[in-house]
C-alpha cells in the first residue's frame, strides 16, 4: 500500500498516489467478494454436505445472464480506473508545463551524464556544465528534461518522483518533473543495460532556492 | 468393418525404436513432450532457485562451492568461469534470468500445455485414432529436441549463455561491444526459432485433427473445454508468431551480417523489435494461458460432479479474449519511447480483457455453486488455479492503467504479477491436468496422500514467495538487478528478500514430493481402472492406457461433455458416447 512506496515528493506524485489508492480499493473489494463466494461455495458444497449436485448446466441467456450483467459491472469499473487514469497520463507524458530549469540527460553504460546549460541557458556554448550520476534541480520549479542513449536502452526512474521514462539510443524524448521537497532521491536505471545494469544508479539532488543558487555558483 | 480387428488395420509397431522413440502415435508423443517439458522444468527451477540465492545473500558463494579447490575455481572449466569463485557475478545473472524467462515459457510451458496435453488428449477427446498427420507430428517432437540441444549447446559456447533477457531487447541484444555472449545470443535466436518452427507443426495438425477428425455425432459445442482452448491456442500462435519470427530473421541479420535493422546509427529503429516481439507476446500468453485454464476447467466439472456453468459462454468469452490479445501488446511499451498518445488507448483495451476473463472466473464460480465437490488432488490444483490465476488477473489491473505502471514498469510488482498468472496456468493447472490424466497416460493412479502433500507445499510457498514480491516491488525494487543491497533505499527490504528466497526453497522441495510421486507411481501405483474419476469424455470411454488405435470401435458421441447429475438418470455421469458404453469397451 501507500506506506510501502517511499514518499512521493513530485506535483503529480500524489495523484498517482491516489490512482494506486483507487485501483486497491476497488480490487479489494473484488477480492472479497470472489474469494469469498469461493470459500463458502466450498464449505457449502462438500460432499458430504450435498451428495449430489445440482443439474444446472446454464445454456440459456435467462440463466447465464447474470454473468454477462456482473461483467458489465467490471466494464464500468474498468472505464472509470481509465477515465481517471487519462488525466495523469496527460499530465505526466503528454503536455510539458512551461520549463523554469532545462537539463540533458544522456545515458550510457552504466552511468547517467547530466549536462546544464550553464548561465546563459543556452547548451552547446562554452559554461555547459556536465554531473554524472547526479542530478541537481531546485525545488518547486519545472524541470525539462531531454532524455538520450548514447549506447543501450536504459531507463530513467525517481522512484520518489512517481516518474519513469525509457531512453532509447537514436531519440530525445521529453520528461518533466517538479519537486515539492528539498532532498537527496536515488535514481536507478530501471531497464536491462548490460552486465553492469546492477548498480547503475544515480541521485536526484533537489536544492532549496538558496542552496541551489550555492551550488550554481561553486560550479 | 465385418469383424475385422482395429488392430490389424492399424497394427501398433513392433520394434523397440519404432513403438516407444522414432513413434507415430500421439500418446507415446505426447508423453515425450511430456518427459521434455518436465526436464526442462528442473533446469527452469535450478535457475529461479539461483535467481533467489543472489537476490537474498548477494555474492556468498553457493553451498558445496567450497568443496570445490580453489585451483577447480582457477581453472579454466565452464563452471570455474562462470562462478567467481563460487558465487554469482552480475554477468552470469544476467544469464540466469535470462534462460529462466525463455526455458520456462518456450521450452517448458508450451511443451507441457500444447505438446503433451494437446497430443495426448485431443484425438482422444474428439474420438479420432491418431493426430491427422502422424509424421508430422513425430517430426514436431523431433524438431523440439533439435531447439532444446540447439539451447543446450548456446549455455556452454566461449562467452557463454545469452544474457540479454528473454525479450531480447535491441541495441544490448544485437551489437557486440555492448554485451559479451556471441554465439550463446546467435544459438539463442536459432533455438527459439527452431522451437516456433516446431509448434507450428504442432498447431497445423492439431486444428486439422479437431476440423476433420471429430467421431460421428461430436459437434464443435459438444468439444471438451479442452479442445476448445488447444484449438484456440493454436489459432492464436499461428497468427501472432509470423511477425515474431520476421523479427527475429532482422535480428539474426544483424548479428551476422550487421545490416543495422534494429540500430539506430546505421538508420535502424530498435522500437521495431519492440513492437514485433510483443505483437507475438502478449498472444502468446494466452497461447499458454488458455490450456492451462481448460485442464482446470475439465477437472472442475469432474469433481464438481455438475455441468460447467455456461459452457458456450466461457467458449464464447475466450474468443473474445483472444482477439483482444491482439490489439493490446503496446501495454508492455507505455515508456518505451513509442508516441505517448498511443498508450490510453492500449490501456483501454488491455482493460477492456479483465472482462472476458471476468465471465470465465465468474462461470468457474457459479459451477461451484450447488456442486457436490469432491477434494481430490487434481480437484485441489484446479481450485489453486482458480484462486492465483484470480489474483493475477487483479493485481494485472494496476499494471494495465498506463500511468499506474510509470511507477510500477520494471519492478518486482510486475515479476509477482506474471508470476501469479503464469505458474497457475502452467503448474497448478498443468499439475491438475497430469493428477487427472496420469491414469489414463500411464495406467496407474498417482498417489493420493502425496499428491496432497505436493499440493498444499505448492500452494503455501507459491503465495509465500510470489505475494510478498508485490510488496518489494511497491518499494521500488528493480526488476533485473543481481544485488538489491547496492541500492540505499532497497536495503530496508533486504530480510523480504530473503524470506522469498527461503519460501523458493520449500517450493523446490515442494516439487520434489511431484517427482517421487511420479517416479514410484509410474512404476508401483494402484492400477487404475477404465474411468476412476467417473468422467464423461471420451476418453474414459476406452481401456488405460487405450490401445494403440484408441478405440476399437470409434464412439457414436449423443451429448455434450458435462453431463453430471442429470435429474433422473440412474448414475451421476452420462458418457458421451452411449453407444461405446453399451457395447464392448475395446479391450483386445
Amino acid at each position: 500500500m501507500l506506506w510501502w512506496m517511499p514518499e512521493s515528493v513530485s506535483t503529480y506524485g500524489g495523484d498517482m498516489d491516489a490512482l494506486f489508492s483507487l485501483i486497491f480499493t476497488i480490487v479489494s473489494v473484488a477480492f472479497v467478494l470472489t474469494y469469498g463466494a469461493i470459500i463458502y461455495a466450498l464449505c457449502r458444497y462438500r460432499r458430504s454436505r450435498q451428495p449430489r449436485a445440482r443439474y444446472l448446466p446454464a445454456t440459456r441467456l435467462r440463466q447465464y445472464g447474470w454473468i454477462l450483467g456482473l461483467a458489465l459491472i467490471v466494464l464500468v469499473f474498468d472505464i472509470a480506473i481509465d477515465h481517471h487514469g487519462a488525466s495523469i497520463w496527460a499530465q505526466m507524458k503528454t503536455t510539458m508545463p512551461p520549463a523554469n530549469v532545462q537539463v540533458r540527460v544522456a545515458a550510457k553504460q552504466f552511468k547517467w551524464e547530466v549536462v546544464y546549460p550553464g548561465p546563459d541557458g543556452v547548451f552547446e556554448t562554452g559554461d555547459d556544465a556536465q554531473t554524472d550520476g547526479e542530478l541537481h534541480v531546485p525545488v518547486d520549479q519545472v524541470v525539462h528534461v531531454t532524455l538520450t542513449s548514447k549506447d543501450v536502452i536504459h531507463s530513467f526512474f525517481v522512484p520518489a518522483f512517481r516518474l519513469k521514462q525509457d531512453a532509447m539510443p537514436g531519440r530525445s524524448i521529453p520528461l518533466w518533473f517538479q519537486a515539492t521537497k528539498a532532498g537527496e532521491y536515488p535514481w536507478p536505471c530501471a531497464e536491462l543495460c548490460g552486465f553492469g545494469h546492477t548498480g547503475m544508479q544515480g541521485k536526484v539532488v533537489v536544492h532549496t532556492a538558496a542552496d541551489y543558487a550555492a551550488w550554481q555558483q561553486k560550479r | 468393418m465385418h469383424g475385422t480387428a482395429q488392430s490389424d488395420i492399424h497394427p501398433a509397431p513392433s520394434s523397440f525404436l519404432r513403438r516407444c522413440v522414432f513413434s507415430t502415435d500421439h500418446k507415446v508423443i505426447g508423453r515425450q513432450y511430456l518427459g521434455i517439458a518436465l526436464a526442462w522444468a528442473l533446469l527452469g527451477g535450478l535457475t529461479a532457485l539461483l535467481i533467489r540465492w543472489q537476490l537474498a545473500w548477494p555474492g556468498t558463494p553457493l553451498p558445496g562451492s567450497d568443496l570445490l579447490s580453489a585451483d577447480f575455481w582457477e581453472g579454466e572449466s565452464w563452471l570455474a568461469r562462470s562462478l567467481a569463485h563460487g558465487s554469482i557475478e552480475s554477468e552470469f545473472y544476467n544469464k540466469l534470468f535470462t534462460m529462466h524467462g525463455t526455458i520456462m515459457v518456450f521450452f517448458v510451458a508450451m511443451p507441457l500445455l500444447l505438446g503433451a496435453f494437446g497430443n495426448f488428449l485431443v484425438p482422444l477427446m474428439v474420438g479420432a485414432r491418431d493426430m491427422a498427420f502422424p509424421r508430422l507430428n513425430m517430426l514436431s517432437v523431433w524438431t523440439l529436441v533439435v531447439a532444446s540441444i540447439v539451447m543446450l549447446v548456446s549455455i556452454f559456447v566461449p562467452g557463454g549463455a545469452a544474457s540479454a533477457g528473454w525479450t531480447a531487447y535491441p541495441p544490448l541484444s544485437t551489437v557486440a561491444q555492448y554485451n559479451s555472449p556471441n554465439w550463446g545470443q546467435n544459438l539463442w535466436l536459432l533455438a527459439v526459432a527452431i522451437e516456433f518452427a516446431s509448434f507450428l507443426m504442432g498447431g497445423v495438425n492439431l486444428l486439422t485433427t479437431v476440423i476433420n477428425l471429430r467421431a460421428p455425432g461430436m459437434t464443435y459445442f459438444r468439444l471438451p473445454i479442452v479442445v476448445w482452448f488447444q484449438g484456440i491456442a493454436a489459432i492464436l500462435f499461428m497468427f501472432s508468431v509470423g511477425p515474431l519470427i520476421a523479427g527475429a530473421v532482422m535480428m539474426l541479420l544483424d548479428r551476422l551480417v550487421g545490416t543495422g535493422f534494429y540500430t539506430p546509427s546505421m538508420g535502424g529503429e530498435p522500437l521495431v523489435w519492440q513492437h514485433l516481439f510483443w505483437f507475438f507476446g502478449h498472444p502468446e500468453v494466452y497461447v499458454i494461458m488458455l490450456p492451462g485454464l481448460g485442464l482446470a476447467l475439465d477437472v472442475f466439472a469432474v469433481f464438481c460432479r455438475k455441468p460447467l456453468y455456461g459452457y458456450r459462454v466461457i467458449i464464447w468469452a475466450s474468443i473474445v479474449a483472444g482477439a483482444l490479445s491482439f490489439i493490446v501488446w503496446a501495454h508492455h511499451m507505455y515508456l518505451s519511447g513509442m508516441d505517448p498518445r498511443l498508450a490510453m488507448p492500449f490501456s483501454i483495451t488491455t482493460i477492456l480483457i479483465s472482462v472476458p476473463f471476468a465471465v470465465m472466473m465468474f462461470a468457474m464460480i457459479a459451477t461451484l455453486w450447488g456442486a457436490s465437490i469432491t477434494f481430490a488432488t487434481p480437484m485441489l490444483l484446479a481450485l489453486g488455479t482458480l484462486l492465483i490465476f484470480l489474483l493475477g488477473g487483479l493485481t494485472g489491473i494496476f499494471l494495465g492503467s498506463a500511468p499506474m505502471d510509470i511507477y510500477l514498469h520494471d519492478t518486482h510488482f510486475v515479476v509477482g504479477h506474471f508470476h501469479y498468472t503464469l505458474f497457475s496456468a502452467v503448474f497448478f493447472g498443468g499439475f491438475a491436468g497430469i493428477y487427472y490424466w496420469f491414469p489414463k497416460m500411464f495406467g496407474r493412479l498417482l498417489d493420493e496422500r502425496l499428491g496432497k502433500i505436493h499440493f498444499w507445499l505448492t500452494f503455501i510457498f507459491f503465495n509465500a514467495v510470489f505475494l510478498p514480491m508485490h510488496v518489494v516491488g511497491l518499494s521500488g525494487m528493480i526488476r533485473r538487478i543481481g544485488d538489491p543491497t547496492l541500492y540505499a533505499f532497497l536495503k530496508p527490504w533486504q530480510p523480504a528478500n530473503v524470506f522469498i528466497t527461503v519460501c523458493a526453497i520449500f517450493l523446490t522441495v515442494g516439487q520434489l514430493v511431484f517427482v517421487v510421486n511420479f517416479f514410484w507411481s509410474r512404476m508401483f501405483g494402484q492400477r487404475a481402472s477404465d474411468n476412476p474419476w467417473q468422467s464423461t469424455t471420451l476418453e474414459w470411454g476406452t481401456s488405460s492406457p487405450p490401445p494403440h488405435h484408441n478405440y476399437d470401435t470409434l464412439p457414436v458421441v449423443v451429448r455434450g461433455p458435462y453431463e453430471y447429475s442429470v435429474p433422473d438418470s440412474p448414475q451421476d455421469y452420462l458418457p458421451q458416447a452411449q453407444a461405446v458404453v453399451a457395447g464392448p469397451t475395446g479391450r483386445a
